[in-house]
């Protein structure tokens, strides 16, 4: 078998945000480091982070600090957030902004010259450091500049197929058996041929799943991969039910349908309206949050000049409500004539402010559904942005449960709960992957005899990647693709019950056999089909992931809301559903007790309800 | 609402293709990319194309349409006339790899030859100061979603292989640009720029300002400035004497 | 440009200039797959400009019809010679009879606009093709832009934009003094003046839009912050340096006029509009 082989002491595993921090971490912890990503590097779905870096750096409000960051973030998680892990992030988030401007990065600015920062929802004071809404975008190309500056390998247009686990590891101080990670299997996407990387530590940093769903923000790359190879490898996923739905997405022209509206719209002035014009908003704000929210619509106006004498808008409490609350209008049948509601800051703000402010708002409305949001409301509805479950980490070291394989990111769960805030997701970035990358090379340290990868592991994996070409007259991988996201879309939802769910978990299990039959024309050079096709057994093993632990959590809770189980339970609030991968390959699921917060945490909770 | 339409698609590799002609239905606001993509799920699964966000934002899906460099995502079908045929092929600067996928590596190793960012030292509150005003013109270049538009209509490149070695193009000249006007960079890249990334290549003639899907002023607020800083420091004497007789330094 | 030899007419594929394909490009035969009209905006540069340079030479060497009481064409001032039709400024020295005073200032004007960003674009693009247009490939073999002699000698516009500032002054200074009538008495005011006027104006605004220019009252700042009073003018400048290409066009054709129009005066076959 032609095979093209490496040797470092860590891989990363995906070239967004929080690999790349992972892997400029690993690289100044002294370890040889490399990056494998999918698409080119710069690419990643980081790009797409509009809104900014949630941190407590209190340049706009001296009042802000940690504790409230971390206030806000476990509230807007509905608590089920792993404590350390939250606060861990509001802690460090602010350096690891600060270190960004070292690296070249040139966020807007305040008056007295620091980092500028905007409001968004759930956060109580305005705390994400940005650039006009392309936050993301200055976030990869920061870290991207920094990665090649400081000479790391990178592997672009590269895809993991397997991580290679064993007792080859040279383990002393691990796990009785010695069982870990070993290194990875995969394939240049140019030419299809094979690549192994041998590396005893593995920083997962793949992102996310939104593209089991038809309707989502995230782009092809978010199959699910790293939690699908993490399962493979061992590890456990934690909270895979919670799927954010972004509030706010296009609804029209159908070919964009889902490409995310930044929420720094609302944050900036936008207000939601249905087709009556009711700002419908103030009609859906729940208990937890109403002491904090404005009853008013005068009351809601002011709070942008004057944030300490009034409250928030309700446009601004967390994604989950909002995206509920406008899945209810367009059910109501208040919806627009495509299907979504109003989002209006045209009639509220200068034309020369939203330029300025939403360049990127303004150019994708204009140049995709040729609507000038300076002068006419949005067309917008709830679209699948992110999921909140992931691999099971060591809050501290972003450790899963197979030694040698980290994981940061989307990719990890645990930090945000069932719902994450707005601008939480690029600063969980900074903060665990630059954890992820330095506890990674700490691994490698320890693992000074490395046995070399064994043959039959690599010439499996090379089989499995390669039978899409074996079989003829199978069937066609988009139109499985398609039947997948109809699935998810229709039955795992925003809004769920259980017949729904069982029955999508009938239709996966007709889809895995589909998939087991799969051909793909052409030959291996470049060849989208057989990529694809080698991507969705990820995607179906994350959907029945998605679906077993929705079936089984019997409440509503963030960004999972149950039909059948409105209110949330207070057992459950206590429960955290953990996924593994059982010995004949299907999902095996356990219940398993959230981890309690110190009573010093916990009083925050108490001081400012 | 609904129409056939007929593109024409290059297809092959390093050794050889040609255009080849597809009918296609196209639906009421779509972009080519869509109409690519219904090509790959119909009639032509293995055709090759990068794309990712399909939001002009990650820069990928970089072509050729009907002679002109674009982003499929960000051209509307309704540009064209229902009987107009659409010819995509791929970036003619780099080498091809499949279909319309082409070898951008070019790119990436100019990137790695540019002397890296490197800030003055931090206040002593750990924050860097730096006004809005000082800022701006650097963060229109970092707006640069590196698509390689730019690089790809550069006839400097485009129509001369061997201008590769010593022009880095014009996505690297705004770069420069970028970290010349940096309010915290402290190294000068000003001989640099001329001698090693080819600043004096360009001859200003635009096409890399028109094709800028991020409407970034390449020309106007990139290149031209930097060559006029390259004059400061290398053909002006006047600037030159004025430095080498004490007056402030100027940053 | 002068190093690249022009290879003739007929198609050819990019980046073949040496013959044969580069390796690993695409194989595609046409020199450009645009579908619009692309030779347009060349055909009418080259149009424009050989109207104007024709018609500048014709009227520099022709050494007559340049004055007009009490206004001078802008070809011909400053006219520094003494053998100057009127009382002009500022009649250095004596020349050679047959040589048009304009020939010795000609390079001036002409050097500041040979060596503008904006015109550079125009001649680049219409006259050498380099290239016609975007993504249409140029019908030169070799190529090395402004990396040596003698185009790197377009980094001297600066000077020539000071230069050009100086002729400016001079030529307000003759709209000025068409507000004077034939006599020399002030107080007059005729079609005349007002073109003077419009010329010299326009010729400013070109002159201050210039790259060099905005790069000189700010542009070579870092920080503006600590400049406010040139960050103003830097301001202005850009805003003007958008329009650069249309005052380029505009200020060409208002010369033109101008000289036109005294001529015209010149020559009898019109006589001034005066207003008072």
């Amino acid at each position: 078998m032609e095979l093209e082989r490496h040797e470092y002491d860590v891989v990363v595993v995906g070239a967004g945000g929080a690999g790349l921090r992972a892997a400029i971490a690993a690289h100044e912890a002294g370890a040889r480091t490399a990056v494998v990503c999918k698409s080119l590097l710069g690419k990643a779905h980081t790009v797409m982070a509009e809104g900014g870096i949630a941190a407590a750096m209190a340049n706009a409000y001296p009042e802000d600090n940690w504790r409230v960051h971390f206030r806000d973030t476990m509230r807007g998680g509905k608590m089920l957030n792993h404590w350390r892990m939250a606060q861990l992030h509001a802690q460090e988030a602010p350096d690891r902004v600060r270190e960004l401007e070292d690296w070249g990065a040139l966020f807007d600015r305040t008056p007295d010259g620091l980092i500028s920062q905007r409001d968004f929802g759930g956060h109580r004071y305005a705390r994400l450091a940005h650039v006009g809404d392309r936050t993301g975008l200055e976030l990869i190309r920061t870290l991207q500049q920094r990665t090649v500056a400081l000479g790391i390998d990178v592997y672009m247009e590269c895809t993991v197929t397997r991580l290679l686990t064993g007792r080859g590891a040279g383990a002393a101080d691990d796990a009785a058996d010695g069982v870990g990670v070993t290194g990875a299997f995969g394939y240049w996407r140019e030419s299809g041929r094979f690549v192994a990387w041998q590396a005893p530590s593995v920083v997962l940093a793949t992102g996310g799943i939104g593209k089991s769903y038809k309707v989502t923000s995230n782009s092809w790359e978010y199959t699910g991969d790293g939690h699908s190879l993490a399962l493979q490898a061992g590890a456990t996923l934690v909270n895979m039910e919670f799927v954010q739905f972004h509030p706010t997405g296009m609804v029209w022209p159908p070919s964009v349908r889902g490409i995310l509206v930044t929420e720094s719209v609302r944050g900036d002035g936008g207000v939601l309206k249905n087709s009556a014009g009711n700002r419908f908003m103030f009609d859906y704000i729940p208990d937890f949050f109403r002491k904090e929210t404005a009853e008013t619509e005068d009351e809601a106006d002011r709070w942008y000049d004057d944030k300490k004498n009034n409250r928030r808008p309700p446009e601004l409490l967390p994604r989950d409500e909002v995206a509920r609350a406008i899945n209810s209008e367009v059910k109501a049948g208040r919806g627009t004539p495509h299907g979504g509601v109003f989002l209006d800051i045209a009639s509220r703000r200068p034309a020369d402010y939203i330029r300025k402010r939403l360049p990127s708002m303004y150019h994708q409305f204009k140049e995709l559904a040729e609507v000038d949001i300076t002068a006419e409301a949005m067309e917008v509805g709830p679209t699948c942005h992110y999921v909140m479950g992931g691999v099971e980490v060591d809050p501290d070291d972003e450790a899963a449960r197979v030694p040698g394989l980290f994981a940061a990111g989307e990719v990890a769960g645990g930090m945000h709960g069932s719902n994450r805030l707005g601008g939480n997701s690029l600063s969980d970035l900074l903060v665990f992957g630059r954890r992820a990358g330095l506890a990674a090379a700490e691994h490698a340290r320890g693992r000074v005899d490395r046995a070399p990868l064994p043959d039959e592991a690599l010439a499996d994996a090379a089989r499995a990647a390669l039978a899409p070409f074996e079989r003829e007259g199978g069937e066609n991988p988009y139109t499985v693709q398609q039947d997948l996201q109809q699935t998810m879309h229709d039955l795992v939802g925003i809004i769920r019950t259980a017949p729904e769910m069982e029955q999508a978990l009938e239709r996966i299990a007709a889809l895995k056999e589909r998939v087991a039959n799969l051909s793909v024309e052409g030959h291996r050079q470049y060849n989208p089909g057989w990529h694809l096709a080698l991507d969705l057994p990820h995607m179906l093993r994350v959907s029945e992931c998605i679906a077993r632990a929705a079936l089984e959590r019997q409440e509503s809770r963030g960004g999972h809301t149950r039909d059948d189980h409105p209110t949330p339970d207070a057992e459950w609030a206590r429960t955290n559903l953990v996924c593994s991968l059982a010995p004949d390959g299907s999902v095996a699921l356990t219940r398993q007790p959230l981890p309690q917060m110190p009573p010093e945490l916990a009083e925050i909770f108490e001081e400012s309800a | 609402m609904s129409y056939d339409a007929t593109f024409r698609v290059w297809r092959g590799d390093a050794a050889g293709g040609d255009l080849q002609t597809f009918t296609v239905p196209v639906n009421e606001g779509e972009v080519v990319l869509d109409v690519v993509h219904r090509l790959q799920a119909t009639q032509a699964g293995d055709l090759a194309v990068r794309w990712n966000c399909k939001a002009g934002k990650c820069g990928s899906c970089s072509a050729e349409v009907n002679g002109r460099p674009r982003l499929m995502c960000m051209t509307r079908m309704s540009t064209f006339g229902e009987d107009e045929t659409v010819t995509i092929t791929p970036l003619r600067t780099f080498p091809v790899v499949r279909d319309l996928v082409t070898d951008v590596s070019f790119n990436y190793d100019k990137a790695a030859q540019i002397p890296p960012f490197t800030p003055r030292a931090r206040d002593a509150d750990g924050n860097h100061r730096m006004q809005q005003v000082d800022v701006e013109r650097p963060q229109e270049f970092r707006k640069c979603i590196e698509c390689w538009l730019c690089q790809d209509t550069c006839h400097v490149i485009r129509d001369h292989e061997d201008n590769k070695r010593a022009f880095a193009g014009p996505r690297f000249l705004i770069r420069l640009a970028e970290l010349d006007m940096h309010p915290l960079d402290v190294v000068d890249r000003k001989h640099a720029a001329q001698d090693e990334f080819g600043l004096g290549y360009c001859n200003i003639t635009k096409c890399c300002s028109e094709v800028c899907p991020e409407g970034i002023h390449l020309t106007d607020n990139g290149i031209i400035p930097l060559k006029e800083r390259v004059v400061d420091r290398r053909y002006d004497p006047l600037t030159w004497l004025g430095s080498k007789i004490g007056r402030r330094p100027r940053r | 440009m002068t190093t690249t030899a022009p290879r003739g007419t007929g198609a050819v594929t990019p980046g073949n200039g040496n013959g044969g394909h580069p390796p690993r490009r695409a194989t595609i035969a046409a020199r450009t797959l645009r579908t619009d009209r692309w030779w347009l905006q060349p055909l009418l540069t080259v149009v424009a400009l050989v109207a104007f340079i024709v018609y500048s030479t014709v009227r520099a060497f022709q050494n007559a019809y340049y004055f007009s009481e009490p206004y001078i064409s802008p070809f011909y001032s400053p006219c520094i010679t003494t053998a100057c039709e009127g009382d002009t400024f500022p009649e250095w020295f004596t020349g050679p009879a047959w040589i048009s005073p304009a020939i010795y200032i000609l390079v001036v004007p002409l050097g500041f606009r040979l060596t503008c960003y904006y015109y550079r674009k125009a001649y680049y693009r219409s006259f050498w093709l380099s290239p016609p247009a975007c993504a249409v490939a140029e019908p030169h073999r070799r190529y090395t832009g402004e990396t040596r002699f003698p185009l790197i000698a377009q980094n001297v516009h600066r000077y020539f934009f000071y230069l050009g500032l100086l002729f400016n002054v001079v030529l307000t200074y003759d709209a000025v003094l068409a507000f004077r009538d034939e006599t020399g008495a002030w107080g007059h005011m005729g079609l005349g003046t007002l073109v003077l006027l419009a010329n010299a104006a326009l010729l400013w605004l070109y002159s201050l839009s210039c790259h060099s220019c905005r790069h000189i009252v700010g542009g070579r700042l870092n920080s503006f912050s600590r400049h406010p009073l040139r960050y103003r003018f830097w301001t202005v400048v850009s805003r003007l340096n958008t329009r650069h290409m249309q005052f380029a066009w505009i200020s060409l054709a208002g010369v033109a006029f101008a000289d036109l129009y005294v001529l015209l005066l010149a020559t009898g076959t019109i006589s001034d509009l005066r207003f008072f």
